[in-house]
């Protein structure tokens, strides 16, 4: 791995070395380095074009990295990397894609991952997507996120898409059982022309069931951002989802909200908000010493945390 | 230190200040009088947030009339505002660092949340949002003000929207400030407690200074005020006060 990719990998995964615990780093379109632990096995899908990752009932505190990077113009790639975890299982998985494009042709990658959730067990899920590059060549990012949620287990979701990417289009679906919850907070900043999409579906199918979904979106220049946040409330449930968004610029954001409830014990809530940054936290900033860029700087960053 | 030469302030056809002229060396200088009076206009007008229609503001022997408002705070001007900002996903540790300049856990920081009566283990990462009382923002409020320190503290009413137990604390807070900071403070407040312990207060009225005096005297004169029969603290409205 050279330094470019190096810094890639520290960019999404926060990583200097090799991780402690089980591991798959792929890097344009090989497995670079791929390590498995006494409860957590990492195999390639007979297919060859992605991963199965298979954690041990009763797992706990074990950690699972699978980062991503791309620093091959026109490097194209779709790839299918699918979770097995046990029941009573405490875990972390920490995913993440890195484009880094100086040349002509559009890099992309499409990752669709699948997570069966075992019964009372606990995931924490983060997933950081990031470009670079100065080439005319894209950034293409499509993640896909599939959950399904088995009684009692927990699932919380930190993604980010904070820089770089032209054209992202984000699906996520979950299907959540009786008394399970999803958790999940997503973060999109996009400049310049670029476009993102994203799509969540959620339905809470089990009685007892819960979803908590935080969208917030930065769009600058004339970048463009629409998200859907679709929660169907199936049995004895609480669903919330809060859509924040900022617009900067001519930046456009479109917000549509849908819940639908088939249960009369359901119980859904969407709050969605577009604005721009409000002129009195920047002048409280300013009180502080930053000018006002430095101020719009600080605002976003802690809004998009 | 701070000198306000010919400042007025027009808006909505009306004049919220008229030509105000005052010179404030005094470390602790309220400023009270009825509401609708220019008081926070006044201080912000002092911060850079307002721009006056006219006059001059000069610190420290400079024009300043012209800085925007951070250039103000850095050259040691800090503020506390009467409605605390909320800030979506920023925490209390962030903003303390930025106003004290140093890591938001540091012990200077502590000391400062502390100080208003909050712990810091519970407020560091507590964000700035709707989940916290207007108590408690106008506390950590305080605490940022406090912590930025510099030569000049200007707070608009602290005491509103702090409740009568809270309040004992508050005014030690501020005795407390008066006594350990270098710097000087004006502050806006209707307290009789907060108008006691400044050496001197301003006394606006109609857009206008009223009274500009040491604190015993113009308390005194208030105080004569309300005691000619008028229903107000200081002279507000009705009564024999011609307010």
């Amino acid at each position: 791995m050279d330094d470019l990719e190096k810094r890639m990998l520290k960019e999404v995964a926060e990583l200097d070395s090799l991780p402690v615990g089980a591991f798959n780093i792929r890097s344009n379109g090989k497995s670079e380095a791929r390590n498995s632990t006494a409860n957590i096995q990492i195999e390639s899908r007979e297919s060859g074009d992605g991963i199965n990752v298979y954690f041990k009932d009763g797992t706990k505190n074990e950690s699972c990295h699978i980062p991503v990077i791309i620093s091959m113009t026109g490097h194209k790639e779709c790839v299918y990397n699918d979770f097995f975890v046990g029941e009573d299982c405490d875990v972390t998985i920490i995913a993440g894609c890195g484009i880094s494009n100086c040349g002509g042709h559009d890099s992309q990658h499409d990752g669709i991952h699948t997570f069966h959730i075992g019964k009372n067990s606990k995931v924490k899920y983060i997933e950081k997507h990031y470009g670079e590059g100065t080439g005319t060549g894209k950034r293409l990012m499509n993640p896909t996120t599939v959950v399904y949620l088995e009684e009692g287990s927990t699932m919380d979701m930190d993604t980010s898409q904070i820089a770089g990417i032209n054209d992202t289009y984000r699906i996520t679906k979950a299907e959540i059982g009786p008394d399970a919850t999803l958790i999940m907070h997503d973060k999109i900043l996009t400049n310049f022309d670029q476009t993102a999409k994203a799509e969540i579906t959620v339905d809470l199918n089990g009685d007892g069931s819960v979803c908590d979904i935080v969208s917030r979106g930065v769009a600058k220049g004339e970048s463009e951002q629409d998200v859907i946040i679709d929660i169907s409330g199936n049995a004895v449930c609480k669903g919330h989802a809060e859509c924040d968004s900022i617009i900067m610029d001519k930046g456009i954001i479109v917000a549509t909200p849908k819940l639908k409830a088939t249960c009369v014990d359901a119980s859904l809530i969407h709050e969605a908000a577009i604005g721009k940054i409000a002129g009195e936290q920047i002048t409280k900033l300013m009180t502080l010493g930053l000018n006002e860029q430095e101020a719009e700087q600080k605002i976003i960053e802690g809004f998009l945390r | 230190m701070l000198e306000l030469q010919n400042i007025s302030f027009h808006a909505d056809d009306k004049d919220i200040l008229k030509d105000i002229n005052l010179k404030i060396d005094d470390k602790f200088v309220a400023v009270t009088g009825p509401n609708g009076s220019g008081k926070s206009t006044l201080l912000k007008i002092i911060m850079g947030i307002i721009k006056p229609t006219s006059g001059k503001v000069i610190f420290d022997g400079q024009d300043i009339t012209d800085l925007p408002v951070n250039e103000r705070a850095n050259l040691g001007i800090s503020f506390a505002f009467q409605q605390p900002v909320r800030f979506k996903g920023l925490k209390v540790r962030d903003l303390l660092a930025i106003a004290a300049g140093e890591n938001g856990a540091s012990a200077k920081v502590r000391a400062y949340l502390k100080a208003v009566g909050l712990c810091p283990m519970d407020y560091l990462d507590r964000e700035i949002n709707d989940t916290l009382s207007g108590g408690e923002m106008k506390r950590i409020e305080i605490a940022m003000a406090a912590a930025r320190g510099g030569k000049l503290s200007l707070f608009d009413e602290p005491e509103a929207g702090i409740d009568l137990w809270s309040f004992q604390s508050l005014i030690e807070v501020f005795e407390n400030l008066r006594n350990v900071t270098n710097g000087n403070i004006l502050i806006i407040s209707h307290q009789e407690r907060i108008l006691e312990i400044a050496d001197k207060i301003i006394y606006l009225k109609d857009g206008q200074v009223d009274r500009y005096d040491e604190s015993a005297k113009v308390m005194d004169e208030l105080n004569m005020r309300r005691r000619g029969g008028c229903d107000c603290a200081f002279g507000q409205k009705g009564g024999s006060c011609n307010g």
